[in-house]
């Protein structure tokens, strides 16, 4: 085997052995390894198959910046797709497929394709897929392109946990700067709390002999222990994967596999970032064949999991680094040629098992190549906080600048590679001084893709990006780093770039011949690594997003049988009683035109508008005069946007000189409150009005048909309930069992109707003897469906129903205040309007359909030649009637009353009748009987 | 997430609050004539300022209206203040 486990020390648990499989095959890793690490000590190289041509590919890094093994994981019947092999601990029964690739990462049906490669270049498929039309072929592309399966299943307990939390310094990276820097600062007594995403602490520190005179274990260990006994936390497998808006911090704090992460909200005084560095690779010939990886990641397999990933090495780096990796992984057993990149192109011979690396027609052979170009400091999340960057020529990257408020940088993040000085400025950091960058006694060759050179050599593994594409793109005058970004897909895989994009910039510059700082970076946007949307959406979910409102008779409503359901937030019956709906809710229509329907209607909106400028802010905020309004009456009124559109109906009851009840649509409650809190604050004296929303206070239990005021009278209440004492429009006040009882008649149905209002202990006692009288006289209770058509039967509307967001209250009939109203009213000027004048506006009206046919759909247009001239808005088989009846808003509908019109649905056409919306009773007489 | 200062709650997430409108802009007197423009004015135009903006937005869970000063393109929020002649 070409990488195998080594009996050097390491961060795992040789004693404890963990059973996988990899694409079917039997693997055994132990506790400790990542996925990769495990597979690489068996020996195993090829991990996947690169995005476009199904190459295939090996590990580039050992952490975060690998773009190539991407694995999709069983464990416990449960999968995940898209699961970094580099970064997925390992545990015991997990079945580990690579994504992209079948059957196998080894045996990869697809891999054919690298063969037409010639063809399949940047913009591909803009180029090719347009004619006749892209939608032929998206479907198979779509099959084809893709990383790893989404399962169907629902994750049962797949839920992160949400936690809010703040400290004065925040710590980002465990490294050798972030433990020095978090230790200053938790032993000068700030609140500190370090955050680092691998299960053990110390970054790149494990592959370094001594520090500060002691073995690295030792010295993490030590500093652990004094940052913690200094009260300072520490967050193990915790990515800090985002900056936003005013310094907030977002961190993933992995739990064991298949778990969701933990989502902290940190909000730091301080921020320090100690977030490292990558080893990028070198542009050259088949620089994507399995076992070429980066100098840094052979390092971490050997220092972390014990992994030697190759036994004849060829090393090829522009810079200082690469002298001690020689000598660990020459200490280690491996064979190590180094290889100087600046003396000619490089070509790696070998597809998924390497032989060699050819320079300047010497071959040199090897199982391994292991290759840096330089590192690149991890800026991510300065950028993401608004962080400046500068171009620094001696270390050949982009360094943090002038910085946010509240953060630095520090150690290798900070371009500062060299340990001693590291650990200088991150105590310095930690202390809070600022310190200057210091001088750094690390060295690099420039080294950067050579455009026009030989060979297919990768820019992007994942989205399989090479050099030649981007010479295209330039060809193609795609220069601007955005533009070539979308064009060719740089950077835009799940690595978002970690190893691509300076390689690509400096393609682009070299191209132009422009200096690489005057190309500029894209932009660094979080999350850093992939995190699952579960992550954000945390327990934001059903009740816990939007809780229902519940009734205070649901437990009567449940013993009727009621079928409850959410109408408008509220958790109402539908019907009551199980069996055919439809015919039960039929029946309850005919029962309350019978006798009577009663109904829970507490959701209805009771909002109190109080004090001496009351009166005057009412008769503002109605589109309806209110001012002449007397107490003890009720009004039916419109509220309007100040755009003129109907933003609510409802009536409202004066109960004394400064004093009104506002009775809003049920779903409309909230809304309508902080509408009119907003009008109450702006522009009038918020002291002399008061609003109060009183919905929830008080049930209403509503009875209507014609035995309703028999059924009211049968309650005993010292009321005297007459059509001549107790009119239609008019409240009342009574008491039912030693409780105030608000009494309105107001109807929704057509008939004589009774809304009894008491406060919420009281509904039951209530509810239950209107139950009981009901039974004499044939009446029962009805839901929320029998009283849709009940409405509709009379042609009363529903707002965001039978309105739309054009609706004025003149295309409803209303037009008296629009033209009489003497002072100002919300939305006034607005119905004066070129467009509220116009001819041809949509308004309510009846459709009738010939004898025998069928309910039109709602929402099927009424058509004219190829346009649409209206909708129907609410459509019923109406029992009461016995046939349909629809309601509609129609171009000019009031002016066409007897015009038959063509109704459209789903490419069936139908006839209608335009005629008054009122279908049943037009005359009133049932509104108002004795 | 941003923290928005409520002059009567103190800080609170960004969540919280809803925006009602630039500072500054009067509802003309619609008893007198008022030029469809103007009316369009009032209905839809916005300064939309880039740096130090004058903004009155609401706070959804105590239902007052203030006026809050922040930088538009920092994001940073300078001051709040109470709409109310007599601050409580």
């Amino acid at each position: 085997m070409t990488s195998h486990r080594t009996a050097r020390v390491a961060l795992i648990d040789r004693s404890k052995p963990l059973d996988f499989t990899f694409d079917g095959t039997p693997y055994q890793g132990v506790e400790g390894d990542t996925i990769a690490s495990a597979l690489l000590a068996n020996g195993v190289r090829v991990m996947g198959r690169s995005f476009k041509y199904h190459r295939p590919r090996g590990p580039w890094g050992a952490w975060v910046d690998d773009p190539n093994a991407i694995m999709s994981v069983t464990l416990d019947g449960r999968a995940f797709p898209n699961c970094p092999a580099t970064t997925t601990p390992l545990a015991e029964g997990m079945q580990v497929r690579a994504v992209n690739a079948f059957p196998s990462a080894q045996f990869d049906l697809k891999g054919g394709l690298d063969l037409f490669h010639r063809w399949l270049g940047a913009g591909f498929y803009y180029k090719t897929f347009m004619w006749p039309d892209w939608h032929l072929f998206e479907p198979l592309i779509r099959k084809m392109a893709g990383l790893g399966d989404v399962s169907r299943d629902v994750l049962e307990g797949y839920a992160s946990d949400q936690v809010y939390d703040h400290c004065d310094v925040l710590v980002i990276g465990g490294g050798a700067a972030g433990l020095a820097a978090a230790h200053t600062a938790a032993v000068a007594g700030q609140d500190v709390v370090l955050v680092d995403d691998h299960p053990a602490l110390g970054g790149g520190l494990h592959q370094w002999a001594t520090i500060e005179g002691a073995a690295p274990a030792d010295w993490i260990a030590a500093q652990v222990a004094k940052i913690e006994a200094a009260g300072g936390r520490i967050l193990r497998a915790t990515t800090a994967f985002g900056v936003y808006d005013h310094s907030m911090v977002a961190l993933a704090e992995n739990g064991p596999f298949g778990t969701a992460p933990r989502l902290h909200r940190m909000r730091a005084g301080r921020i320090i970032l100690a977030t490292g560095a990558l080893d990028r690779p070198i542009t050259f010939a088949n620089n994507d064949r399995p076992g070429i990886m980066s100098i840094d990641a052979a390092g971490e397999y050997l220092a972390r999991y014990g992994v030697l990933v190759g036994r004849r090495i060829a090393m090829v780096s522009n810079n200082s680094n690469a002298d001690a990796a020689e000598a660990l992984l020459s200490e280690a057993g491996a064979d190590v040629r180094r290889i100087d990149p600046l003396l000619g192109p490089l070509c790696a011979v070998g597809g998924k098992r390497l032989k060699g690396l050819v320079q300047n027609g010497t071959r040199t052979a090897a199982d391994t190549i292991l290759a840096s170009g330089g590192m690149t400091p991890l800026v991510h999340l300065w950028r993401h906080a608004g962080g400046k960057l500068e171009w620094c020529a001696d270390r050949q990257a982009f360094l943090p600048a002038a910085g946010p408020e509240g953060m630095c940088a520090i150690g290798a993040a900070n371009g500062t590679f060299d340990l001693t000085r590291a650990l200088e400025e991150a105590r310095a950091a930690g202390a809070g001084e600022q310190a200057l960058r210091a001088a750094t006694t690390y060295r690099l060759s420039p080294l950067w893709p050579e455009p026009g050179s030989k060979g297919r050599q990768w820019i992007d593994f994942q989205h399989d990006v090479t050099l030649k594409d981007i010479e295209l793109a330039a060809r193609e005058n795609y220069v601007s780093v955005e533009h070539l970004k979308r064009y060719t897909t740089l950077g835009m895989a799940s690595d978002q770039g970690k190893t691509s994009n300076m390689a690509g910039l400096a393609a682009m510059a070299a191209i132009q011949g422009k200096p690489l700082p005057e190309v500029g970076t894209t932009t660094f946007r979080p999350p850093f690594v992939p995190v699952p949307l579960a992550l954000y959406h945390g327990g934001h979910g059903g009740q816990l997003w939007n809780p229902l409102k519940r009734l205070a008779l649901e437990p009567q409503h449940r013993a009727a049988g009621a079928a409850l359901g959410e109408y408008g937030g509220w958790l109402r019956p539908g019907w009551y009683g199980a069996g055919d709906a439809a015919e039960i809710i039929r029946h309850e229509v005919l029962m309350a035109r019978a006798s009577a329907g009663i109904m829970d209607a507490s959701p209805l909106g009771k909002i109190e508008v109080m004090g001496p400028d009351a009166e005057a802010f009412v008769n503002f905020v109605y589109y309806n005069t209110i001012k002449t309004l007397k107490p003890g009456h009720i009004r039916y009124g419109f509220m309007l946007t100040e755009g003129g559109v109907i933003m609510d109906d409802g009536v409202i009851a004066r109960l004394d000189e400064n004093r009104f009840v506002i009775s809003c649509s049920s779903s409309h409650v909230d809304a309508v409150r902080s509408h009119l809190e907003a009008w109450r604050q702006d522009g009038n004296d918020p002291d002399r009005i008061f609003i109060h929303d009183v919905t929830q206070h008080w049930a209403t239990v509503t009875i209507a048909g014609p035995k309703a005021r028999d059924i009211v009278c049968g309650l005993g209440l010292d009321l005297d309930l007459s059509a001549e004492a107790f009119a239609h429009m008019t409240l009342r006040d009574a008491e039912f069992d030693g409780k105030p009882l608000r009494i309105a008649r107001v109807s929704f149905t057509g008939d004589t109707s009774f809304e009894l209002s008491i406060r919420r202990t009281g509904a039951e006692a209530l509810w239950d003897a209107v139950i009981a009288l009901g039974k004499d006289t044939g009446a029962g209770p009805i839901g929320i469906e029998a009283l849709s058509i009940l409405r509709a039967e009379k042609g009363y509307i529903m707002i965001g129903k039978d309105t739309d967001g054009e609706t004025m209250p003149h295309d409803l009939g209303f037009a008296i205040p629009r033209l009489k109203k003497k002072v100002p009213f919300l939305g006034d000027r607005s119905l004066h309007s070129e467009k509220a004048n116009a001819t041809g506006r949509k308004s309510l009206v009846g459709l009738a359909v010939p004898d025998g046919a069928a309910a039109l759909p709602t929402g099927a247009h009424v058509v004219e030649g190829k346009r649409s001239a209206g909708y129907v808005t609410s459509s019923y088989d109406s029992p009461t009637l016995d046939r349909p009846i629809a309601l509609g808003l129609v171009e000019n509908g009031t002016a066409r009353m007897g015009e038959s019109v063509e109704i459209w649905h789903l490419g069936a056409t139908r006839q209608a009748t335009i005629c008054a919306p009122c279908f049943f009773d037009p005359d009133g007489g049932r509104l108002h009987a004795e | 997430m941003q923290i928005f200062s409520c002059p009567f709650c103190g800080d609170r997430p960004e969540a919280e609050f809803h925006f009602a409108g630039e500072l500054g802009k009067v509802r003309p007197d619609t008893v007198a004539q008022v030029d469809p423009d103007d009316w369009a004015g009032y209905l839809y135009a916005q300064r939309n300022e880039k740096g130090p903006v004058r903004e009155v937005w609401m706070h959804m869970t105590c239902s007052e209206l203030f006026m809050m000063e922040r930088d538009s393109v920092t994001m940073a929020v300078l001051s709040s203040k109470s709409l109310r002649k007599v601050a409580p």
